[in-house]
């Protein structure tokens, strides 16, 4: 048999594209896996020389992601009596006594506010649009979605010190909506441009058939074309949440307090007690979740998503 | 059921004008085609009927009410697409049922007239698999079935059997004709196929270039074309022109063809310039004591019958003629025509000159 054979590969063949796959995955998912299993390392073993692959699992970066702490002396730590929590268990073998909640919650919810907000708005304002472009005479509608293009035709982050005054004069600095409509405004052309392609693939005598059978041009949008644009909405959606939960440089730059995202909070765990990896790891590890899940549960969209059109049927 | 009467309707894109000025009647429970090449406007015609195109000018009428501006969904007529466009994301049930959920009819009662249309057209086994994996015909019965489903008052389709292949069209077509005799609706079809309008249709209504060339039967608009192109795209082979520098007299029942006299039907107008003599293949004999003479190029067995194509001074003339009639390729034959059937074109206009034998067809345009 061939290598360029039609045919059912032999189990050899398959055997050895399997162990590709696998090797390849390993490979990509090291860094992963490594983050993953720093979170739930003792400090010591994190930034142990040669590093550590054996360890003994603690959950101590998890508290310290989630606490404020301060040391004291041992004999006040004896004063105050036995542990009361399991939490307050694992911290004290260090001498410290837990203090408070840190402000990662309140930054992780930030994060989902931003970043679920701006993907829907960019999927309700590019799914209308996309549409409004695909089906209706719209004038210089060449033109007019060229312009949208064009918005992407550079970093953003190259209009970095507009942008930073725009919004101190609009009082849109440390807001979550300044940061949702920031992300809609640069992920709103990649969201316009992906669903026009996805809804000019389904032919218009679907909206005419409902037209005729009753039904309102929003009825026929509603129910025709939304349940068969789904993939393309999906996978929009993916890259549109994506972009808007990692985006670090805008964070930074325009949240400092209420409204800041967990990007630009995980480095500052490190020096408010010393380089906690753990800590920063078990940050990145529950960050990494949501779009995770996100994904996976999304990811039969996804992958038709990726390739559709790309055959006609 | 209703009467679909359609006056000077227009139709412009920009600058070009899809349909110019089209007017014609659809009678109640009439089987109606709008035949014409690609391009023609008998299916910008048709959506302007079904609401799907708005009318630059002119006005439809719909069992007597003017409905050129409403809305689609106003209009209670129903609709068969050449792709079916049959809803992918529901099964052939959903599918049927789907105009009726729009009127916001009881369940049972949609229940009921789903599974009556489903008896009619034989696809009762099918009703809950997806549309998707449904066969070519299938589809077609799920979309027709979509359309009678409501008791529209005319039902609009455009080339319904287009996305069928040969064999099975043939099939659709009887069962569509047959369907539409059981039900007696006022139907609007477009085809570009000649012999699926001539085959079907009760009325056919010729256009070309955004003009209707034609309106009538079947069998007056094959014996006695109003244009030169509806004799042209009529008939399989099409109508043998010969073109020639000649006058008729109104009254007159003889043109002079390369200095040979042929009787024509008694004329009602008189013309003298560029004529064209039109002639239908079958009524093209071999005629030993005919001056029109010519060599065989060609013939075509067709079973009972064989087309013969004949090289003459004035271009190569077609004639259908038993096929147990001897013609050899090479051999010189001469030809002659039925009087009575023959019919005289202004060459500059196309047009059909009035004559004793059309003008009871051609008369009252």
């Amino acid at each position: 048999m061939s290598s360029y054979s039609v045919a059912e590969p032999s189990g050899a063949q398959k055997l050895v594209a399997g162990a590709l796959v696998i090797l390849y995955a390993c490979i990509t998912s090291l860094p992963l896996l490594w983050i993953i299993a720093t979170g739930f390392k003792s400090p010591s073993d994190a930034i142990a020389y040669p590093p550590k692959v054996i360890f003994e699992p603690t959950v101590e970066g998890y508290v310290n992601l989630f606490t404020t702490r301060t040391r004291m002396p041992q004999e006040q730590l004896d004063a105050l009596g036995p542990p009361q929590t399991w939490y307050d268990k694992i911290v004290r073998k260090d001498g410290v006594i837990i203090t408070g909640a840190s402000r990662f919650a309140g930054r992780f919810y930030n994060s989902v506010i931003i970043g679920f907000g701006s993907t829907a708005l960019c999927i309700v304002l590019g799914t209308a649009a996309a549409y409004a472009f695909s089906r209706f005479k719209v004038p210089f509608k060449d033109d007019l979605l060229f312009f949208i293009l064009s918005t992407r035709m550079m970093p953003p982050i190259a209009v970095a010190i507009p942008i930073f005054l725009m919004f101190r004069q609009l009082g849109l600095s440390d807001t979550h909506a300044g940061l949702i409509l920031l992300y809609t405004a640069v992920n709103l052309s990649l969201s316009v441009w992906l669903l026009k392609g996805f809804i000019d693939e389904i032919p218009v005598e679907y909206e005419e058939a409902a037209l005729i059978d009753g039904y309102t041009r929003f009825q026929a949008f509603y129910k025709v074309v939304l349940p068969q644009a789904a993939t393309g909405i999906a996978s929009t959606a993916i890259f549109c949440l994506i972009f808007a939960w990692n985006e670090y440089a805008f964070a930074v730059l325009l949240t400092s307090g209420t409204a800041q995202t967990a990007p630009p909070f995980i480095p500052t765990i490190i020096g408010v007690s010393g380089q906690d990896w753990p800590a920063v790891a078990a940050g990145a590890t529950i960050f990494l979740v949501p779009v995770m899940v996100f994904t996976i549960l999304l990811r039969k969209h996804l992958l038709r998503g990726i390739t559709f059109g790309a055959v006609r049927k | 059921m209703a009467q679909i009467r359609v006056q000077n309707l227009r139709k412009d894109f920009g600058s070009f004008s899809a349909v110019k000025s089209s007017t014609f009647t659809v009678e109640d429970g009439e089987f109606f085609m709008l035949l014409g090449p690609s391009g023609c406007g008998k299916t910008t015609t048709l959506r302007m009927m079904a609401g799907l195109e708005l009318p630059t000018s002119g006005e439809i009428y719909i069992g007597g009410e003017e409905v050129g501006m409403k809305r689609a969904s106003q209009r209670d007529i129903a609709f068969v697409f050449q792709m079916f466009a049959l809803y992918p994301h529901m099964n052939v049930r959903k599918n049927i049922s789907y105009p009726l959920v729009s009127q916001g009819m009881k369940r049972a009662e949609v229940a009921a007239r789903v599974a009556d249309v489903a008896r009619i057209l034989k696809i009762e086994n099918i009703l809950d698999k997806p549309v998707g994996g449904l066969s070519g015909g299938d589809r077609q019965r799920v979309a027709l079935g979509r359309a009678i489903v409501r008791n529209p008052k005319a039902f609009l389709m455009d080339e319904p059997l287009g996305a069928l292949d040969a064999e099975f069209r043939e099939h659709m077509a009887e069962e569509l004709r047959a369907l539409h005799d059981r039900m007696g609706a006022t139907t609007v079809y477009v085809t570009h196929d000649q012999l699926e309008a001539m085959q079907m249709g009760d009325k056919i209504v010729v256009m070309n270039h955004g003009v209707v060339e034609q309106f009538g039967r079947p069998q007056q608009i094959y014996d006695w074309p109003a244009t030169r192109f509806v004799a042209a795209f009529i008939g399989s082979p099409p109508m043998n022109f010969l073109e020639f520098e000649g006058s008729i007299a109104a009254g007159g029942s003889q043109v002079t063809l390369g200095g040979q006299g042929v009787q024509v039907p008694v004329s009602r107008e008189g013309l003298s310039g560029k004529l064209t003599l039109g002639a239908r293949p079958e009524h093209t004999r071999f005629d030993e004591h005919s001056a029109l003479r010519g060599r065989v190029l060609a013939t075509e067995y067709l079973g009972t019958t064989q087309i013969v194509t004949v090289r003459t001074d004035h271009g190569e003339i077609k004639s259908r003629i038993p096929s147990n009639q001897h013609a050899r390729v090479g051999e010189t034959v001469g030809l002659s025509f039925d009087a009575r059937t023959l019919t005289l074109f202004d060459s500059l206009t196309g047009r059909a000159l009035l004559s004793e034998a059309n003008e009871g067809v051609l008369g009252h345009v």
